[in-house]
Parts: structure tokens; sequence; C-alpha cells
């Protein structure tokens, strides 16, 4: 527990205003020409030394992209993006895929100093090992713009077989699992930033669990944006065979620019025969300064397919950050009694957008999926749910249940929800509620009556609001996340 | 000691309380009684700062500190405790985490060491044992689903969690069955000592059987029309706020 | 996602319908300027393609399939459908193939009436709508109802007969409008029944003014080959009551869409409806309700019922503006599949952009409870009649609110006898 409390105190000591992720770290850059054209992609591909298959691959993705509109149903408004005025390579100088620690800038290790977050991944990074016990032991990714810098524990992974490594180095050491898996959850023509993101992906976690593992510690990646002007496409492709198992969280920050930044990821999980997947998502990249100049545009695609029979995927999210935010984790429940949930936080302020849910697409028999999504708007954003159930002819007996509840703070700020329920079997079963709320002044009352400050009231309720998707967050995310809820909503009320 | 002098406070443009004087010493109960529309839960509201009320004159002092420029919080630190007739239900939020937080805020406050969670589990538990509830009132959310009683003995819990100085308990006995009501009361007695005072709010004598208070005051259309020893009770119950009224005016 | 659609269908079907307008244009009546108009947003635009969100789950490719011609002068006395039409005691206005039949007809005294051309009304505007632009272009007909200060003009009955007499597919498209001065009190019901095939694309705008209450009544028991598309606009004033009931039946493809708008303060708008589809129906019940002032309430029930292969569709909306606080919106869409091969969609939504509202929505899909079955099975309840008992019991939650007892009375009748043909 001392980690948990070191780093609410980190997070407190952290909060005096503002954005408190959004330095930038000085480093020299390896940065490719702004632009987007065959050569780019070309050139991405020689810089990761690339088979043939996936230049082609990416070349395919690209010429799809060409022929695609981006999409305007989400309730979301920004001025049209330069795709030509992007940088869509950008490497630290130093040789990528460091052996050791010692070989990461020392820039880097004080960037990770400077998140705050993770404390206890940060000093795995700086090569502490936690005694015995203190801690469960979790293994990190970095991603620091197109390249991951460091992956510990690797060599503990791969006593049981669990591979963890950057998918620049999958497709080196792996290329028979990544030919077999890549696209085949979000094909490269799946939509206009899958298809943008499987032209110029550089890099991403990959992990792979082999049968009957349970990963023995939790997997952890950190993304993060550092270089002006550069568009961040990670890809992340998860596979857990037979009855594996695997619990993966993911962080994101980016420095404060008075510009936006495009952040396109693709993320892939595959779950065979009784395999579980929890993934989990604390999103906290830069939002933009209170006149919604800036911040990041967050288009990301993440989809699970429940290939297997029993096999269960849960995604849990806290998102807080970004500019706008257009993201639906899905699950394709294929597998017969194979199991998807998604719980989200979404909170927005200012000037932020979201439009977030989910997919379930049951196809398998007795399928069953959970959704509980808790928005909450403040300021002038908008916070939109958005989310589909869709049951097919031959999913007998499944089940879905959906709870959207949304909370506003203030009167200038929207909360929108818009579920798509589509049933072709009789013997499903669906369930939706949605409620709308908001802080009642007794509520308020109440707490500060009770010694509470109004900013402690507010985080208080807001909490207590989000605890059934809160819960589901793995230890260690869940006290990041509950501060980072109080943090972010900070003067909203009052 | 609790001061009031000539306390005026409105909804509005509406006039509800025109001049109220009181003296609550330390260590002392005192009862206040009204019909209904008196003032009296606008005077319990006003004590503990709840929004939406205006004071538009007199003072209101605790321990010489002036409780009307204070924040909610501020006054929960110096000491001052609102039962609620009504407790607020906080949906998501754990009675134990609640209470824990409300404590330590208040300590922090006054520059005193917090408690962590094993020594306020044990408190918890202590006081839980002697107001005859069950455990899992600590695990449950914030008056989420709680009987009418439940709620009033919850209070009652805070209360001797939190550990006022002045307490002030707005008609606590309403929707109470007897055993309950007993309940309630032994909490607030257990707390009467030197350093404990408590303003009781209540429409029936009933209450006052079991929180026998120093002083009874009466509460009329805003103002105190008369005070006297706990027997001013029973005479109320026995002729009625009318006549009581009517003497007055 | 659903397959494209050939935008050739749809735009060729548009295109007859401008013809036609082209064709008409001299003879129409009233003003030819408002029609020209709409010709022009629909020349650029189109009839609804299923790019659009809102189309969606409803495609009008089989609509666009259709030849569709100017209905006859009406002559004959359509007694078996006028025989359909449950007897009430109380005036009513008969509109065979959209065309107003003084002979047939008997005209209210408490409110006045207008017939002999179209009632397009203020609220529904040719650039919000497409199909209210197609209506606005070929409106030929319609019921301009008004009803003055604090009068109370008790029921009108206001009767629609589809005709293919002589085997061509007709489309008709009634523009009616309906005002209620300050206190007013209106029961509207609507009957539409028919034979063959026919495009029914009716518009009718409600204005109730202050302290106002229309009740809106409407059975749709149309011909199981008919294109049914109507559009309601009702306005609501302060204080106002728009309180609406749909029982859908009838039509191949249908689609009632209504906006609501909440215009004063503490109006109320009812918005409920029931669905029984069989075989191949596809029935889409579409609601936009916009609070734009404090303190309004908006209810919304909405059942189905699918057998056959039938599409269900609900899309309902509230829509709270900066302005609306203290708004109460409730929206339930509760969808019972009776067969293996039906599918229904649901599309509950909420735009919230104050902050002191209490709005909720629910939707559940599913089939019939099988404990509850078996239940009344192991009383002695036959299967079909337990079946139609829990159907029943199921719907009576949105009937339920139907105060006017004639009306109740044809409902429920209505729905005996659908399920009757169902069981057969």
């Amino acid at each position: 527990m001392a980690a948990d409390v070191e780093t609410i105190d980190t997070v407190n000591a952290l909060a005096e205003g503002g954005y408190k992720w959004g330095f930038s770290t000085d480093i020299e850059m390896d940065l490719a020409p702004k632009g987007l054209n065959e050569d780019i992609i070309r050139l991405i591909s020689s810089r990761k030394n690339e088979p043939e298959w996936l230049l082609e691959w990416r070349l395919k993705s690209y010429a799809a992209w060409l022929t695609m509109e981006e999409p305007d149903w989400a309730m979301v408004n920004h001025p049209p993006i330069d795709y030509q005025d992007l940088h869509y390579y950008a490497a630290p100088k130093k040789k990528p895929g460091p052996k050791s620690l010692d070989e990461v800038d020392p820039e880097l290790l004080k960037m990770y100093e400077k998140l705050g977050i993770p404390l206890k991944e940060r000093a795995i990074l700086a090569g502490v090992e936690l005694p015995e016990g203190e801690a469960p032991q979790v293994a990190v990714d970095a991603v620091f713009d197109s390249v991951s810098v460091a992956t510990t524990f690797r060599s503990t992974l791969a006593k049981s077989g669990v591979i963890f490594c950057p998918i620049s180095e999958a497709v080196q050491d792996h290329p028979e699992l990544v030919r077999k898996y890549l696209g085949s959850v979000v094909p490269a023509g799946d939509n206009y930033f899958a298809a943008l993101n499987s032209a110029v992906f550089t890099d991403g976690s990959f992990v792979f669990i082999p049968k009957g593992v349970r990963c023995p510690m939790e997997l952890s990646t950190y993304f993060r944006i550092n270089a002006r002007n550069t568009g961040q496409f990670e890809r992340t492709l998860i596979i857990v065979e037979d009855g594996g198992h695997v619990s993966y969280l993911e962080g994101c920050t980016a420095p404060q620019r008075d510009e936006n930044q495009l952040h396109a990821a693709v993320v892939e999980l595959v779950a065979m025969d009784d395999a579980t997947i929890k993934y989990s998502t604390v999103q906290n990249w830069y939002p933009g300064d209170v006149n919604g100049v800036g911040g990041i545009y967050n288009f990301v695609t993440k989809r699970g397919a429940c290939r297997g029979a029993r096999s269960k995927i849960s995604w849990t999210q806290v998102e807080t950050g970004s500019a706008i935010t257009w993201k639906y984790p899905s699950c394709i429940l294929q597998g017969d009694d194979s199991v998807g949930e998604f719980y989200s936080v979404a909170v927005t302020t200012n000037h932020q957008q979201a439009d977030t849910g989910t997919k379930m697409i049951h196809i398998g028999r007795n399928t069953r999926s959970t959704i509980v999504a808790k928005g909450i708007s403040a300021g002038k954003s908008n916070n939109t749910y958005r989310g589909l159930v869709r049951v097919l002819p031959k999913a007998e007996g499944a089940r879905n249940f959906t709870q959207c509840d949304s909370l506003l703070i203030g009167n200038q700020c929207g909360a929108h929800t818009v579920p798509y329920i589509e049933s072709r079997n009789a013997t499903a079963k669906l369930e939706h509620e949605a409620t709308t709320s908001k802080i009642s002044d007794d509520q308020l009352f109440y707490c500060r009556s009770r010694g509470l400050s109004q900013e402690d009231a507010v985080g208080m309720i807001v909490n207590g609001f989000c605890r059934d998707v809160l819960k589901e967050l793995p230890m260690e995310f869940a006290v990041e996340a509950q501060k980072l809820l109080a943090v972010s909503l900070e003067g909203s009320v009052g | 000691m609790l001061e009031i002098k000539n306390l005026e406070a409105a909804i509005g443009d509406k006039a509800i309380l025109r001049g109220i004087d009181l003296v609550v010493p330390k260590g002392e109960v005192h009862a206040i009684m009204g019909p209904n529309g008196s003032g009296k839960s606008t005077l319990s509201y006003v004590l503990s700062g709840r929004p939406g009320y205006d004071v538009t004159g007199g003072t209101a002092t605790f321990d010489g500190h002036d409780l009307l420029s204070m924040e909610p919080e501020e006054r929960a630190a110096l000491g001052v405790f609102l039962a609620f007739q009504y407790p607020v239900e906080l949906p998501g939020v754990g009675n134990a985490n609640f209470l824990r937080t409300a404590l330590n805020a208040q300590k922090r406050a006054r520059g005193e060491a917090e408690i962590d969670a094993p020594g306020f589990l044990k408190l918890a538990r202590a006081e839980m044992k002697r107001l005859s509830m069950p455990d899992d009132m600590l695990k449950r959310n914030v008056n989420v689903g709680f009987s009418g009683g439940e709620k009033k003995r919850n209070e009652v819990l805070q209360m001797a969690i939190l550990k006022p100085k002045l307490a002030i308990l707005d008609e606590t006995d309403s929707g109470l069955d007897i055993d309950a009501l007993k309940i309630v009361a032994d909490g607030v007695n257990s707390q009467r000592g030197p350093d404990f005072s408590a303003v009781v709010i209540t429409h029936y004598q009933r209450l006052l059987d079991y929180i026998v208070p120093d002083r009874v005051h009466v509460l009329s259309a805003g103002r105190i029309i008369r005070s006297g020893g706990p027997e001013l009770a029973l005479e109320l119950e026995a002729n009625g706020y009318a006549a009581i009224v009517a003497e007055a005016a | 996602m659903s397959a494209a659609l050939k935008p050739t269908a749809l735009q060729s079907s548009a295109l007859a319908f401008l013809s036609r307008f082209e064709g008409l244009r001299a003879r129409l009546p009233g003003d030819v300027a408002i029609r020209d108009e709409a010709a022009g947003i629909l020349r650029s635009t189109g009839l609804p393609g299923p790019r659009e969100e809102a189309w969606r789950y409803t495609h009008l490719r089989s609509l666009a399939e259709v030849e569709f011609n100017e209905p006859l002068t009406p002559v004959a006395d359509c007694a078996d459908l006028l025989s359909r039409i449950p007897d009430f005691d109380a005036p009513r206005l008969i509109f065979v193939d959209g065309r107003f039949r003084d002979d047939l007809s008997t005209v209210p005294s408490l409110a006045a009436v207008r017939v002999g051309g179209p009632a397009f009304g203020a609220l529904a505007q040719p650039a919000s709508e497409k199909l209210v632009a197609l209506n606005t272009m070929l409106a030929e007909d319609g019921a301009d109802i008004s009803v003055p200060a604090g009068v109370d003009a008790g029921t009108v009955v206001l009767v629609s007969l589809g005709t293919d007499l002589h085997g061509r597919a007709v489309a008709f498209h009634p523009r009616h409008n309906i005002s209620l001065g300050k206190g007013a009190k209106l029961t509207l019901v609507e009957i539409a029944v028919g034979d063959g095939v026919y495009l029914h694309n009716p518009v009718l705008s409600v204005a109730v003014s202050p302290e106002a209450t229309m009740t809106h009544l409407r059975i749709q028991d149309e011909s199981r080959s008919a294109f049914v598309l109507s559009t309601v606009y009702a306005d609501v004033g302060e204080g106002g009551t728009y309180d609406s009931f749909l029982l859908a039946l009838g039509g191949k493809l249908t689609r009632a869409e209504i906006h609501a708008r909440l215009g004063g303060p503490n109006a109320i708008a009812h918005l409920n409806a029931a669905q029984l589809l069989a075989d191949h129906q596809h029935a889409d019940f579409t609601t936009i309700v916009s609070h734009d002032a404090p303190n309004c309430a908006s209810r919304q029930t909405v059942k189905t019922v699918l057998s056959g292969k039938s599409r269900g569709v609900f899309q309902g909306k509230i829509e709270v503006a900066r302005v609306a606080q203290k708004t109460d919106g409730y929206q339930m869409n509760q969808a019972l599949l009776l067969s293996p091969d039906c599918e229904m969609d649901s599309k509950p939504q909420l735009e919230i952009y104050a902050d002191d509202v209490k709005c909720s929505h629910g939707a559940t899909v599913g089939e019939l409870d099988a404990e509850q079955l078996f239940y009344l099975r192991s009383r002695g309840v036959p299967a079909a009649e337990a079946r139609m008992m829990l159907v029943r019991a199921f719907l009576d939650e949105a009937l339920e609110p139907i105060t006017h007892e004639a009306t109740r009375t044809a409902m429920e009748h209505a729905i005996a006898l659908w399920w009757e043909r169902q069981a057969a």
C-alpha cells in the first residue's frame, strides 16, 4: 500500500493547477519529414527493418485510407485536420530498443519521474526491485512518440512463456504470430483512423500468452506523445491462447502544447477458448487549456475478439484527458458462452469533447455482455455515450445489461446518450437503462456539514457515482484514477 | 457556549426568523419546540450554514467564533454538528469512507493527528456496538436504501464518532418507533458532559422524556415566545401550542 | 452495417414525384411558392437514404421500386372500408385517397373546420424533413381544424381510407393543421384503413396554446401492402398538454415520426405507442421531444410486439435545451419477440444541455417469460390463450393512460382481431 499512498501524495503535489503532465522532454529526435505518402511509409518500414509483407500491408492500408472519408457521425467538432502537416515518424536519436536501462537516455528516466505516475513502475524502470510481496510486480513497456524505449521483466516473463515486447521487435522475432493476427480483429480498412494507423503505425506493445498460462504479473504500457507536430499511431496486439489469462494496463500522457496533436491507435485483442483478457486504460492526454486551445485528438480503435468458447474480454477505461475522444472499445462475442464487459468513466471539462462507448456483437450462443458507462460533464464540455449492442440470429440465449449514467456539473455543458440496441434473436434478452442527474446542493451541504471541503465533497460524490467502474480497475490503478477524477474536476463546482 | 442575538433570516423575500435570542451554555441541553412553520428547521440550517438562507440581521457565535461568517465545513471543524431531519443519500459513497474522510478533514482543520484505517474501524465498531447497530451499516452506501429509522441512527452514529461540541438535532425523533427513539436518545445522552451542549429541535414532547433538557424554548413565527424548564414541555403537551401562542400575542 | 442502397432507386423515385409535381403544378390549390421551395429541396436532397442517421433502420428501397399514380377522383361509396371504422358518437371527417369526402362526413359544431386544400400551418417546414418536403410539394387537401380559446370541442374523428380500386398504386399526401386556442380542448381520433398498394404520406401540425389540451389517439390499421409515412409536428405552449397514443397494426413499410416541442413552462407531452407486427411488416416509430422551456415533462412508453419475419424500430430522442431546467423526461421502449425470425432495433437517445434535470430512459428486448407462461398453463390456461394474456399484459402499460372509452374499446377490439389473425 505504501506505493499507493506515495502516488496519491505525488498526484496531490502535482495538483497545483492546470494540466499536471504538460512538460515536454528535451531529447534529440529523429524526425521524418512532415507529410504522408508512400515514400514516408516505405521510410517507416525500412527504419523498422520490416519484411516485405508488412510493407505491402501498410501500402494497401494507405491506398484504402485514400479512398475513405473522415467519419462525421460522432458528436464532436474540430477544424479539419491537415494530415500532410504532421510528422509520421519520430524517435529518440539514441538507437531504439535499448538492451538495458543503462542505455536509456537519462532525459527519458527524468520524464518518467515527472510523470508522477506510475511510481512503482518507474522504480522498476529505474532498476529498483521492490521487496518480495510488497506489491504485485508490473512489467512495463514504455512507448515514447513512435518508439518503444524500454520493456521490463522480459526475462522473468519469458520463463513462463509469455512474450511481452515492442511490436516492432515481435515483427522481427515472432513474424508468424504477428502476420497471423495483425489486422485480424481490426482489418486495415475498418475505418478511417484504423486505416491510417495500419499505414503508418510505428510501435506499440505485443503480448502473447501461451496455452494454459496465467501471466504472473500485470503488464503495463505507458504511452507518451512528446515531439511537436507528431502523430502517434501505436499498435497493440494481445493474443491469449486457450486457458490463458492476462491483465494489461495502459496509461497515457502528452505535453502541453497549443496546437492539436493527433493520436490514432489501434488495439487488437484475441482470446481463444477459456482465455481471459482484462484491459484497463487511464487516459490522461493533454486536454487543451481552459479556452479549448490545444490538446490531443484521440481517435482510437480498440476491439477484442472472443474467438474461443467461454473466453472473456473486459475493458475498463477512465478517460479524463484529450481535447477530443473518439473511442469505442468493443467485443466480438464469437465463441459460445463468451463474455464481454465494458466499464467506463469519461470526464470532460472546459471545452473537451468525448464521444465514447462500446460495441458488443453477439454471435455465439449464450454470449453475455455488460456495459456500465458513467459520464461526467463540466465546464463547456460535451460528453456522449454511444454504444451498440447487436444480437445476430444464431446468438441463442444472449444477454446484455447496459447502465449509462450522466452527471452534469454546471449548466454550460452537455451530456448525451446514444444507444443502439439491435436484436435478431427472440431468445436474447437485452436491458438498457440510462439516467441523468447532477450533484445536488443537499448532498454537497450534507458533506460540508460533516467537515469536508467543497472540492473534497465533489470528489467524494463523483467517486461514488463512478464506484461500479472504479472497482473493476486493478488496485494500483484505481487509487490513481480516483485522484485523477478529483483533480480533473477541480474548480468545476461553486 | 452558543450565543444567538437578535438573529433574523429569510429565504428569498420571505422572513422566517424574526429576531431570535438564545444562549446555550456549555454542558447544557436546550429543547426548541414549536408548531410547524415556526422556523425550527431554518434555525438549524442557519446555524450550520446551509446555502439558500439569507441572514438579514443579528449574530450567532460559538465559543466566541462568529458562526455566520464561516463555511459549513469550518463550522463542523469547530465542533458544530447538525443531525438532519432528512439525511441525504450519497450513492456509491461507503459509510466508513465517508465518516473517516470527514473525521480526518476535521482533525486536519484543527491541527490534530489523523486517524488511520484500523484505528478508525476500531472506533466505529465500538460506537456501533453501543448504539446496537449491525456492522454492515459501515459497508453500505451513505443512507442509500436505509429505512427512516436507520437513517436517524446513522446520524447519531456520525455524532458519536465526530464527537461535536454542539449538536443540533433537527426533529431527529420524527418517524422513529419507540425502540429507535430510545437508541437515539441514549446516543445523545452518552455524549452529555461539561464540553457538550445540544439544541434539540422537536415538535413533540415525547423525545424529551428520554433526552431531558435543561431548558425548553417555544418558537413561534420566528421568535422565541417563552422559555422555561423541562416542565414547559409537559405544559405544551397538555395544552397545545395554540394556548401559548395566544398568550404571547 | 447495412448494405449500401443503390442510389439510383431512391433518386429515380424522387424524380418521379418531382415530374408528377411539374405536371400538377398549375392545378394544385394554394400558394405555389412554398411548393416550389419544397420541390427545390427534394430535387437537391432526394428521399431519405440509409446513410442518414435518422433513417439507418428504415430503408425506403421497397417504396422506391413502386410506381405511384395520382389518385382518381373518388366516387365509390367505400362502404366496405367504412364498415371497418368503429362507430363513434362524434363528428367525422372522411378523406378517401387523401381527398375530403363531403358526402361521407359530418362536420363538428364546436370547432371551425376548413377543407378543400392543404392546411400547411406554420410548424412543419419542408426544410426540416424530406418527407415534409414531399408532402408540401404534392399536398392536395387536408383539414384545418381550430378550436377557439376556452372551448372544449369534444371529439373529432379524422378518417383516412386508402384504395386501389383499379389495381393501380396511388400516392396521397394530406396536410392537416390543428390549432387550439388558450385553454381549449380537443380529442382527435385518427383512424386509417385501406386496401391494396398505396403511399399515405400525411403531415399533421398541432399548435397547442397555453393551458390547452390536445388528445391525439391514432389507430393505424392500413393495408398490409401500403406504405405509410406520417409526420406530426406538435408545439405546446405554457401549461399545455399534447397527449398522443398510436396503435400501429397495418402497413407494409411504415414510419410514424413525431416532433414535439415543449415551448412554454410546465408544458406536457405524452408520446405513447403500441406496435403489433407480423409477416414481413416493417414499422418505425420515431420521436423527437424538444424541451425548450423549464419545468416541462415528457413521457413515452412504447411497446412493440413482433411476430413472423417482422422488424420493429424505435428511435426516441429527448433534447433538453440549456433553458429547460427542471425538465422531467422519461422514455421506455420494450419489445417482445414472439418468433425466431423477427428483429427489433431500438435507439433511445438523450441530448441534454441543462444540469438540473431528471431524464431517464430504458429499453428491453426479449421473449415471453417462460416461467409466467408455464405458470398460466399449469393453472389450465391453454398455451395460445396464455400467450395472448401475457401479450395483453405487456401492452397494458402503454394502453392504460387512454381514458377515451370509445377509442380504448376500438383499440382493444383491433388488438384482439390482430391476435386472432396471428393465431389462425
